[in-house]
């Protein structure tokens, strides 16, 4: 049982995450980590939509940010428990998903890659404008994470809670993707007709996936709020939403591990590149062209296949 | 009484005219072929019966039902499956995993309950695969349950859309040139694998120029030339007919 590479693949990835402290010298390791985990669990979600469904999405920051500011919003202006706020913003994303769902995944392809890049840009310019609310490009200031009084502060506390969210989201993805509902999504990327003659609805699908990805993104951005303490419409602009489909295609699509190592090296990387400085930007792009060329799968995929190979010629 | 019945149907792209009027009937249990020279409407006519495109005019009804225009995702439910003339593999996923597809109508689609696993999904998914292995073993894709799609030949891969075409558990099955690009030995393999799809009682429509293989195994044929009937009946009355030989037989057959 602990050889197929769910469980097995699951086990791994505990001990990593409960190991890795191990070697944080200081507080700002943990800092890096816990962004490299929201970017993992991020990813996973929008794994679901770009690796498994097929489908495109270039504005999954405005998802992001939306839970942000909604869990800032309503603990700051409205006073409600934050776990009551990071709900509620999920469900709200989610139905904002669900009614630009609809429409705009009827597009394929780069009409659909256009569609979703202008729902972010909306949102990103909406969180920029409507500064009585949002307090505009000044940012705005969130409270502390507290569930029934037990305030999360400090990054240690941080990490375990991020440890714990990306697990849970690699489980549930895990799940999905090898149940009746994940092979019918996986069927839309293989063929949409293929699928629909079998009696799949394909829109009801590509809907619904868009809407999981949404609120995985939505409760990550309430968590970064929470965690940050103070946010900028700029956590949603057009270049983070390049950024996070970036590592789930550098991961490897379709691979819900992958999309966790594409977002911890592509957080992590930056990091590695200090020493370069001004060229820090080139030698990140240089690394994702290379990676494209020799891997076009992505990194898991790729090494999976390489191991595969090795293993028939001993 | 007929399963399917087709009447005064039509399907116009732009000017062009590719099913004009026709009507025809098909009785359960049998297997009727659709023949006729390329561009005669035979595929043109599957993708309007089996939902994928909308009639101009006409009615097309599936036990007394009209179900023109209805989506095929619906149809599937109403017991009808087919199988693609230019394959519609999922290329992206493992032979029996597209079989498990096929399936889908018949298992828990509850999203929580796939979301958490739930004993009952694992359970089922369980039988399904099963079952699924057995639909490629009578398709005689046994030794390919695990192989991706992607790895597999073009030979294989017709068979493997008649394999997830039956897990849907269909009445009605349509084949769209199910023996295109195979060599003789596959045809024949097809041919038999077609006939015992019949004796379960499944009734099999197909669009085929393997004229062997047509003449074999139909009860009834129908011939189309430029989207209109060109003649009906069984094997032996349509190889009689004048209008058939020189539209598309040749003097020869």
């Amino acid at each position: 049982m602990w050889k197929s590479p769910r469980t097995g693949g699951l086990a791994v990835l505990v001990a990593l995450v409960t190991l890795a402290p191990l070697g944080f010298p200081n507080a700002y390791f943990y800092d890096v980590a816990v962004n490299a985990l929201f970017n993992a669990t991020l990813c996973v979600g929008l794994n679901l939509l770009v690796g498994y469904g097929g489908q495109i999405s270039l504005g999954h920051a405005g998802f992001f940010a939306l839970g942000a500011y909604g869990s800032a919003l309503l603990t700051g202006r409205y006073g409600l428990p934050p776990l009551a706020a990071l709900l509620l913003s999920a469900g709200v994303v989610g139905a904002l998903a669900f009614v630009v769902g609809r429409p705009i995944l009827k597009l394929k392809g780069h009409y659909l890659a256009m569609a979703t890049l202008g729902i972010g840009i909306i949102i990103h310019i909406v969180l920029k404008t409507e500064s009585a609310v949002t307090g505009g490009p000044d940012g705005l200031g969130v409270d502390a994470f507290s569930v029934a009084g037990l305030t999360v502060s400090g990054d240690q506390a941080w990490y375990w809670l991020a440890a714990v969210l990306v697990v849970i989201a690699v489980w549930l993805s895990l799940n999905l993707v090898d149940s009746p509902v994940g092979r019918a999504l996986r069927a839309v990327h293989g063929s949409e007709v293929g699928a629909e003659v079998v009696g799949v609805d394909t829109t009801g699908y590509k809907v619904l996936v868009f809407v999981v990805s949404a609120v995985f993104a939505s409760v990550v951005g309430s968590l970064f709020a929470h965690k940050n303490g103070f946010i900028t419409p700029d956590i949603g602009s057009f270049f983070r939403s390049i950024e996070v489909v970036t590592m789930v295609v550098l991961g490897g699509m379709a691979s819900t591990f992958g999309a966790v190592v594409g977002a911890v090296l592509l957080t992590l990387l930056p990091q590695f590149l200090a020493s370069f400085e001004d060229y820090e930007a080139m030698v990140l792009g240089g690394i994702m062209m290379g990676t494209m060329i020799f891997m076009p799968k992505g990194l898991l995929p790729s090494l999976r296949l390489l191991l595969a190979k090795r293993r028939r010629t001993p | 009484m007929s399963l399917l019945t087709v009447e005064g149907l039509s399907k116009e792209f732009g000017g062009v005219h590719a099913v004009e009027d026709l009507s025809f009937a098909i009785s359960p249990g049998t297997i009727h072929s659709i023949i006729g020279p390329n561009g005669a409407g035979k595929t043109t006519l599957f993708n309007l019966v089996t939902g994928i495109y909308t009639p101009t005019r006409g009615a097309i009804r599936l036990d007394g039902h009209d179900i023109a225009g209805r989506r095929p995702s619906e149809l599937a439910g109403l017991g009808m499956s087919r199988t693609f003339q230019n394959l519609q593999v999922f290329f992206n996923m493992s032979a029996v995993e597209n079989v498990m597809v096929g399936h889908h109508l018949h298992l828990d689609r509850r999203f929580w309950a796939s979301l958490v696993r739930l004993p009952s999904v694992v359970r089922r998914d369980r039988a399904c695969r099963a079952h699924c292995v057995e639909l490629l073993d009578f398709v005689g894709l046994g030794r390919y349950v695990n192989s991706d799609a992607a790895s597999m030949p073009y030979g294989a891969l017709k068979r493997l859309e008649i394999a997830r075409a039956l897990a849907a558990k269909p009445r009605l099955l349509l084949l769209d040139e199910p023996a295109a690009g195979l060599n003789a030995t596959e045809s024949r393999e097809i041919d038999e694998v077609i006939k015992k799809v019949a004796a379960m009682g499944v009734t099999v429509v197909l669009v085929e120029h393997d004229m062997k293989m047509v003449m074999g195994i139909s009860d009834h044929i129908l011939v189309l030339n430029y989207g209109r009937k060109l003649a009906e009946g069984t094997p032996t009355e349509v190889r009689a007919n004048a209008d058939v030989v020189a539209a598309y037989l040749g003097a020869h057959v």
